[in-house]
């Protein structure tokens, strides 16, 4: 049986109307610690306007949040603040990995940065450079859309399952070069 | 060279090692005679002002001694005069008294100092590690210290959502 739609009319699913309102109006927490946060601020400013895709709020209290953007590279002081503000934010949220340091440590590959939150809390897209132009990020933010879009339903219980919230963690990390043997987890856990 | 003051250091503290090098002038004193050399310095010869407190691991250094050199930079604001002195020290007593009662801004470059390199400060009023987290164990500037570190950077505590 054919139903005669009426003008400016479309059917479509719940879910994908949730995702919809989702995806296009993403209120970004702006965690930039180095210099891929100029870049972050002028994906904000007019030349590049974020604002054309819906992601131009940048809020600065979690609480309002949903899409951390980690901009510059994590220290091992910072992490326990970086942590703390990500569980702070609502379900559904997402992160995006802004530049080489953030996704890897880039060029700093010493004892107190972390080398890629992804180590500490779960990323959704990894932007490379160093630091990646606006057009990058943005480039991301699309695909992130594309990605809200396949996922998620309307009631949103798939983003408050157990494995969601866990982050990934490497408990131990690859042996420093020529220090292979010094390092040994357990010692640190029970010091 | 400030041959006064080398000559007043000498006469009360014995022969030093004293060296120049494009115009500035360094004195090795002992441990054990920094705190009246300091005081003396500050006191008689006008150093009023501790410009830095530093330290360098001679570990593996060349025709190198002793391990540890630590360094403060002292300044006259009258006449501009400067000075450089040196106190070697080794393990395992890594131990020099504070100059915070002669310089308060020797506060938190003692603290960095012992954050970085382990040496002791006897009698300074707060003395915590001023740039890692305070339940670090290691000292990264040390020689010694992987560059990479030893795994700290990926073992602490997780925040899980009921603690944020």
């Amino acid at each position: 049986m054919a139903i005669e739609l009426p003008e400016n009319v479309v059917v479509s699913k719940l879910d994908e109307l949730a995702n919809w309102c989702r995806k296009n109006s993403l209120w970004p927490m702006p965690f930039a610690t180095a210099c891929c946060g100029i870049e972050l601020m002028a994906t904000g400013a007019s030349r590049h306007d974020l604002a054309r895709f819906g992601a131009e709020v940048f809020r600065f209290s979690p609480r309002q949040c949903d899409l951390m953007i980690v901009a510059g590279r994590v220290v091992m002081k910072m992490l326990p603040v970086l942590q703390r503000i990500w569980q702070q934010m609502h379900e559904p949220k997402w992160c995006i990995s802004m530049g080489a340091c953030a996704s890897t440590g880039g060029v700093f590959d010493t004892y107190c940065v972390v080398q890629g939150i992804d180590r500490f809390i779960p990323v959704d897209m990894y932007v490379p450079g160093c630091p990646p132009r606006p057009e990058q990020l943005i480039q991301a933010i699309i695909d992130l859309q594309d990605k809200i879009q396949r996922e998620g339903t309307i009631m949103g219980d798939e983003f408050n399952l157990p494995g969601r919230q866990q982050a990934k963690r490497a408990l131990v990390e690859l042996p420093v070069l020529g220090q292979a043997s010094e390092f040994r987890a357990a010692d640190l856990l029970h010091r | 060279m400030n041959e006064a003051v080398i000559k007043a250091l000498r006469e009360r503290f014995g022969e030093l090692v004293v060296s120049e090098f494009r115009g500035s002038t360094r004195v090795i004193i002992g441990k054990d005679a920094l705190l009246a050399a300091m005081s003396m310095l500050k006191t008689q010869h006008g150093f009023d002002m501790l410009v830095d407190v530093t330290c360098v691991d001679y570990l593996n250094y060349r025709d190198a001694t002793d391990r540890f050199g630590l360094v403060y930079l002292l300044a006259n604001t009258v006449n501009s005069d400067r000075l450089t002195v040196r106190v070697m020290l080794n393990e395992p007593d890594l131990t020099v008294p504070s100059m915070f009662e002669l310089w308060e801004g020797a506060d938190w470059m003692e603290r960095e100092v012992w954050d970085m390199f382990g040496i002791h400060f006897e009698g300074h009023p707060d003395h915590r590690r001023i740039l890692m987290p305070q339940e670090f164990t290691a000292f990264p500037l040390r020689k010694d210290y992987p560059l990479q570190g030893r795994g700290e950077r990926h073992n602490f505590p997780v925040i899980r959502r009921a603690q944020a």
